[in-house]
């Protein structure tokens, strides 16, 4: 088990994953906004989608939890 | 003949930030009433301060506040407005904006509406450049169909070209391609990107200049009465990733012939659409001294701070007078630069983090006081820097009788300030400006991203 955690303060603009969904490292979970600029959040390891934590539209800081991994 | 009172009973600064908190300060200069506007994240912004009068524009998303119209004009009535300045971004170039300004009996302290929707679009600036005799970068005007195409066009502008993507700004997806070989692979890896970052796959293609270009701009003005006059250049070559980092005027490449050259085309543009009020018109200029239009910015920039410096004009003041019909006050023959001035932008973001984005609170910012620094900030020790907005938080701009005394003053100033709280690219600043290149004054547009990983490392 493994958390996704936010690299920076930003607001989750897309979510790209769901709970049950497999994903490889790489792969994009969330993108975030932050100062007029957009940053993908993704995977470092492979696994499966637990739970996600944000909706879209939230506001979150440094090391808030994204998602976790089964 | 002068009006004798306030050239307008009250104006409405629709910005945050520092160009807000600039803008404040010359209308009050010039003895007219301000009215700042802030979103739920700015309720205690230093530009709130800065104006007579502050009004609640709603959330904090641009979308709720800085971008909302109905609720700008909501307030403008109410508070009895006259005339809106946009500053720059947010609905600075908005044709409908400026168009609702009029509809509402409001002045638009800014180009007509028509002017601003003709140099909005890639296609019909560049086909006024053309009418206006200015040379433009060369390339297509239309979409570029498929591979055969875009290498017909190639034999005519010679390798390299870039295939850049219709939907893009800066240089987002462009690829470089040198042989016909390339042209297929590159083409449908623009497509993919331009595609899935903009949901459109329309490509174009353009010279691509080698050795890298220096991006070179000029500030005109233009009033009601039909005088059109230019201030010079700006050299704002010095980018990471196709965001300014360092402007200075005069640019080390620019003689007074190549500068006459760049102001008269610049004012023959400003004639042929019509302009009115200040503007600007970015150039291309290669290792010859060969200038090629870009584009128009319709509005105030960031960086005029450094044309403001060297020429003593205050450009705010001009498009404030202009917007109410006076004549500007710079002589039609313009002004000759005097000394330099460099402005150096200072952005929450970690340089050390590939330069991500660094919001939070400011627990400490000192700015040190200097003679010839100028200081244009909208933060100070206490305040937020939210997400919300651009990341760009001060301007620091040094004028000196020479280049080397600018350099001089800022070096100092970097060495005294101090940010907390927030990462700021102040270390790299301070080691940007310590490379022999940018003391020789040769930099170009590729100079910061090619050299990312010996400055960090300095």
């Amino acid at each position: 088990m493994a958390d996704i955690v936010s690299p920076l303060p930003g607001l989750v603009a897309t979510i790209h994953v769901s709970a049950g969904n497999t994903i490889a490292e790489g792969d994009p979970v969330v993108t975030l906004q932050s100062m007029k600029m957009e940053i993908p959040v993704t995977a470092e390891v492979a696994g499966e989608i637990a739970e996600v934590l944000v909706a879209e539209g939230d506001e979150i800081d440094t090391g808030a939890v994204i998602a976790r991994l089964a | 003949m002068e009006r004798s009172g306030p050239l307008f009973r009250k104006v409405l600064i629709a910005n945050r930030g520092e160009i807000a908190v600039r803008i404040a300060r010359t209308l009050r200069d010039m003895g007219i009433p301000s009215v700042a506007v802030y979103s739920d994240a700015d309720a205690d912004a230093m530009h709130v301060e800065a104006a007579d009068e502050a009004f609640h524009l709603g959330g904090a998303m641009p979308a709720q506040s800085y971008l909302n119209q109905e609720r700008i004009f909501e307030i403008a009535r109410e508070a009895g407005v006259e005339a809106i300045h946009p500053g720059y971004g947010f609905l600075s170039e908005n044709a409908g904006f400026a168009r609702r300004c009029a509809e509402e009996g409001m002045v638009f302290i800014g180009p007509p509406a028509d002017v601003i929707e003709t140099m909005g679009s890639k296609i019909a600036a560049r086909r006024a450049a053309r009418e206006a005799g200015v040379p433009i970068v060369p390339g297509t005007e239309a979409a570029a169909a498929d591979a055969a195409e875009i290498m017909a066009i190639a034999a005519d502008l010679g390798y390299p070209v870039a295939i850049k993507a219709s939907g893009g700004g800066g240089g987002y997806g462009m690829r470089v391609v040198q042989q016909d070989a390339d042209v297929e692979s590159a083409l449908e890896g623009v497509r993919r990107d331009a595609g899935r970052a903009f949901g459109d796959a329309t490509v174009y293609v353009e010279k691509f200049f080698s050795p890298a270009p220096r991006h070179i701009e000029v500030q005109i003005l233009a009033d009601t009465q039909g005088r059109v006059t230019h201030l010079g250049e700006r050299e704002c070559s010095l980018q990471r990733r196709f965001q300014k980092i360092v402007e200075e005027s005069p640019s080390p490449a620019v003689g007074a012939g190549l500068r006459a050259r760049m102001g008269e085309a610049a004012v023959a543009l400003a004639r042929h659409v019509g302009y009115q009020n200040a503007g600007t018109i970015e150039c291309l200029v290669d290792d010859q001294g060969a200038f090629y239009f870009l584009e128009m910015n319709t509005r105030l920039q960031v960086e005029h701070p450094v044309t403001e410096e060297v020429t003593g004009v205050d450009l705010v003041r001009e498009m404030v007078r202009i917007a109410a019909g006076l004549p500007m006050s710079v002589p039609e023959q313009g002004i000759a630069p005097r000394g330099h001035a460099i402005e150096l932008r200072i952005y929450a973001e970690d340089p050390e983090k590939s330069f991500m984005p660094s919001p939070g609170a400011i627990s400490e910012m000192v700015i040190p006081e200097l003679a010839h620094l100028r200081v244009d900030t909208g933060v100070r020790t206490g305040s937020k820097v939210t997400v919300y907005y651009d990341p760009m938080i001060a301007k620091l701009t040094a004028w000196g009788a020479d280049r080397d005394s600018a350099i001089a003053t800022l070096k100092q100033a970097l060495d005294e300030a101090q940010i907390a709280g927030v990462k700021s690219n102040l270390p790299f600043l301070r080691r940007l400006l310590d490379r022999d290149e940018f003391r020789a004054g040769q930099i170009d547009t590729r100079f910061v991203d090619e050299n990312l990983a010996s400055i960090m490392a300095e």
